[in-house]
């Protein structure tokens, strides 16, 4: 942004110069680079950083194998397969427990936030619940559920219930009284009053939540799978550990982050998209 | 556009005091009006006074301890579709655009969305928004969003509408164009306006008669009628001395 603006200022200063058409191109492409390193530039020289210092021996390429054996195991991995099947498994665990959890959560939340008796009720309850770690309560999930798939599930669905409920409830309870007092003098009935109004305005703070348990469904999904699993990428992440494959951990470790990343910015896009009215996504 | 002869206003020994602390504090005492059909009452008083209660009272948000309202011969409960309401704030939903913002009275009452944003389009053009009718909220100026508020108020037709000190928030040279709008809106549209300022000029430049309510106890109610030809003129002198009589009132001068 800043650089755009000293640019502009300097283009200003010198209305007398006569631009030709390749100048303006070359001042186009050198605009998009600027604001393409001016983004992504840290995150280039810390890949760079890694690699040079990795190949030439500064620090234990055993440790921190180069980005290009990383990328070369990724690719096997991902081309050969097997770690496609630790893709879908672990995929399926925290799908399954995200899409329980908004089943759940949004739902239960759209009710509690209108009903203050229920709140009320349940709030103490809930600050209980989401103040003990999920982590925690894995070992009272495995004893209750055995140490398949359920308590994997459960313990995702667990951890991702909490941010989603609260930030709906909230999301209801922040909606503008004087909106409401609105709709009722244009003498809206109250399901219309919750469907125009209500609703709506929750959205935006629905999708903190969402975007909130995204994060903590991959968080809790690596920590189930580090525990009795034998597939999954957090499996393979301490399996690789545990016979030395660092490549093929670190190559686990970029997939997660890529999953982090992509669930992210689907609900980037879904936001924009439902919520046009709005610039202030982010 | 709406032509209704109906929008008569009786108010009878109309009281309502509020509890703060512990402490009841009346702030209408027995009020005893009557407001006439396509009239434009306009209620000033000092902060306190009850004005905004007195016009929520009129819009159904609230309840008189005694006394009541009635409407062409109809006892008031509660909002009805013969009123509308406009507010200090805009009160837009920000994800509507205006056009939907606008239109929404009329959704909300059941009329069918390409009615009722036809409708909608007509009094957009009216308050001057033609161009703005996909804008959203945000994008509106405080003058602008309030001429939303006013057009989507007037789309639902009523017979009577309610102004809440609605140019309250506007800058100096904003409100005075808005004022002269609502005057044109009044005079074309037809319909019973009461609405609360504590603008003294706005209230003579806008009042068939101005009610000043007042705030001690034991204080009356006072009906000024503001017989000037319109459009008004500020700076007239008849325009004048009414400023120099609604101060007095207030002791101001």
């Amino acid at each position: 942004m800043t650089l755009q603006h000293i640019e502009q200022a300097a283009s200003l200063g010198t209305p007398d110069s006569t631009t030709s058409l390749g100048t303006d191109f070359l001042r186009l492409g050198g605009r998009a680079g600027i604001r393409f390193l001016s983004r992504y530039g840290v995150l280039i020289a810390f890949l760079a950083i890694w690699q040079v210092s990795s190949s030439a021996g500064w620090v234990n390429a055993a440790v921190l194998p180069p980005i290009d054996m990383i990328v070369a195991a990724l690719w096997k991995g991902l081309a050969g397969g097997t770690l496609l099947g630790d893709i879908a498994i672990s995929l399926q665990r925290a799908g399954l427990a995200f899409a329980a959890a908004v089943l759940v959560a949004i739902p239960l939340g759209l009710f509690m936030g209108q009903v203050r008796a229920v709140e009320t009720a349940l709030d103490p309850i809930l600050q209980v619940f989401r103040q003990t770690s999920a982590l925690a309560l894995y070992p009272v999930f495995i004893l209750l559920l055995g140490l398949g798939e359920a308590s994997k599930v459960f313990v995702i669905f667990w951890a991702t219930l909490f941010p989603l409920l609260l930030n709906t409830i909230g999301g209801v309870k922040q909606v503008d009284p004087k909106l409401l007092e609105m709709a009722r003098v244009y003498g809206a009935r109250q399901l219309t009053v919750f469907r125009r109004v209500v609703l709506p305005g929750a959205v935006p703070s629905i999708f903190v939540g969402l975007r909130l348990s995204a994060t903590t469904a991959l968080l809790l999904l690596i920590a189930s799978e580090m525990i009795g699993a034998n597939k999954g990428i957090g499996f393979q992440v301490m399996n690789a550990q545990y016979n030395f494959q660092i490549p093929l951990m670190f190559a686990a470790i970029v997939i997660l982050a890529g999953l982090g990343l992509i669930a992210n910015q689907a609900l980037v896009s879904l936001q924009r998209r439902l919520c046009r009215w709005s610039n202030a996504v982010d | 556009m709406s032509s209704t002869s109906g929008g008569q206003v009786s108010i009878r020994d109309l009281s309502k005091s509020f509890s703060i602390s512990g402490r009841s504090l009346a702030v209408l005492r027995t009020l005893n009006l009557d407001i006439r059909s396509g009239e434009c009452l306009v209620i000033v008083g000092a902060s306190g006074s009850g004005k905004t209660t007195l016009l929520r009272i009129l819009a159904g948000l609230e309840a008189a301890d005694s006394g009541g309202v009635a409407i062409d011969g109809k006892p008031v409960h509660g909002v009805g579709a013969e009123r509308a309401v406009i507010f200090q704030e805009p009160r837009l939903l920000p994800w509507l655009t205006v056009l939907g913002n606008v239109a929404f009275g009329l959704e909300v009452r059941g009329v069918p969305k390409a009615e009722a944003e036809e409708r909608a389009r007509f009094y957009i053009a009216l308050v001057g928004l033609a161009e703005f009718s996909d804008a959203f909220p945000r994008q509106l100026s405080g003058g602008m969003a309030q001429r939303v508020g006013i057009a989507r108020a007037l789309t639902v037709q009523p017979e009577i509408l309610l102004l809440d000190e609605p140019l309250g928030a506007l800058d100096a040279m904003t409100k005075i164009g808005m004022q002269e709008e609502l005057a044109r809106i009044w005079s074309e549209e037809n319909v019973t306006m009461v609405m609360v300022t504590h603008d003294l000029e706005e209230a003579i430049y806008l009042a068939d008669r101005v009610l000043i309510l007042p705030k001690e106890k034991g204080g009356a109610a006072r009906l000024i009628d503001i017989d000037l030809p319109r459009p008004r003129e500020r700076s007239e002198s008849r325009f004048v001395r009414y400023r120099e009589e609604l101060l007095r009132e207030f002791g101001l001068r």
